[in-house]
């Protein structure tokens, strides 16, 4: 991005009470941005579910530690960032993993977890995550016009 | 953000439990709570009306297929009522949508 962004910074502490408030501030930031009602509450869910890996694998809900969302407005897009120095995780081997739910698996093999990053990659344009010291969760929402999605964009992006 | 949980007796083994409000980590587990007894009734019936539930995400999905995995060991039948196009919208993206449309068809049968 080689314009600025406005920036918005919000620290929260790793407790299940506290990802209501990180989602409220991202939809309100995603409002004020113009993304329609659905675009915002794709980034409602994937915030809220970045938030939710922090406080339950993160910090394995003992409730120290904060946890940083870093709001980039931009004119293209709103990168979210939910980062906390909490334990990390292998995530290629995670990437790896994702998938929706087999219906014609066997029932008891379903899985009640383990959604979370899977609806975050499904809902957001492009996401990275790097786990070099504690968690970093990237995600990019583009601006779409006339409601126009952007897919060609999703697809052929390499960083 | 909280949940308000209103469960509802409508028969001898019928129940509907209506959710209203947003449903993340730190509600579900209240969720999880008022749903979960309710499933164990055997040969019973659990409607969860989504109707006035303004959000949800993979943490509300997980309390739903625990109630799923439940419901089909005890012989009890049970359905989700009242989805928003949003709410709906997650369901086939995960393919919850498909896995409750499959137990129902299967009648809740533990042996399907």
């Amino acid at each position: 991005m080689t314009e600025t962004s406005d920036v918005i910074r919000l620290s929260i502490p790793a407790k299940p009470e506290f990802v209501g408030i990180a989602r409220l501030a991202c939809s309100g930031a995603a409002s004020r941005m113009g993304y329609s009602f659905d675009a915002v509450e794709d980034i409602k869910v994937a915030v809220s579910e970045a938030c939710t890996n922090a406080v339950s694998h993160g910090y394995k809900q003992n409730g120290i530690g904060q946890i940083q969302v870093i709001m980039e407005c931009g004119k293209e897009a709103l990168t979210l960032t939910v980062l906390h120095n909490g334990e990390s995780f292998d995530a290629s081997e995670a990437l790896q993993k994702l998938r929706p739910i087999d219906p014609s698996a066997d029932l008891d093999d379903v899985n009640e977890g383990g959604l979370g990053l899977f609806l975050i990659n499904a809902l957001m344009d492009q996401v990275t995550i790097s786990t070099e010291c504690g968690v970093a969760v990237r995600m990019v929402k583009y601006v779409t016009r006339d409601g126009v999605e952007r897919i060609a964009n999703k697809v052929s992006t390499t960083e | 953000m909280n949940i308000s949980i209103e469960r509802e007796a409508k028969g001898e083994k019928l129940y509907l439990v209506a959710v209203e409000g947003e449903i993340d980590v730190f509600t579900a587990p209240e969720l999880k709570k008022g749903l979960l007894p309710l499933t164990e009734v055997e040969d019973g019936e659990l409607i969860l009306d989504l109707n006035e539930t303004k959000y949800m995400d993979s943490t509300a999905l997980g309390v739903i297929v625990a109630a799923l995995k439940s419901a089909v060991k005890h012989n009890c039948r049970f359905s989700v009522i009242g989805m928003t196009p949003r709410i709906k919208r997650l369901f086939e993206i995960t393919g919850l949508m498909d896995l409750l449309t499959r137990a129902q068809i299967s009648g809740g049968s533990a042996n399907d």
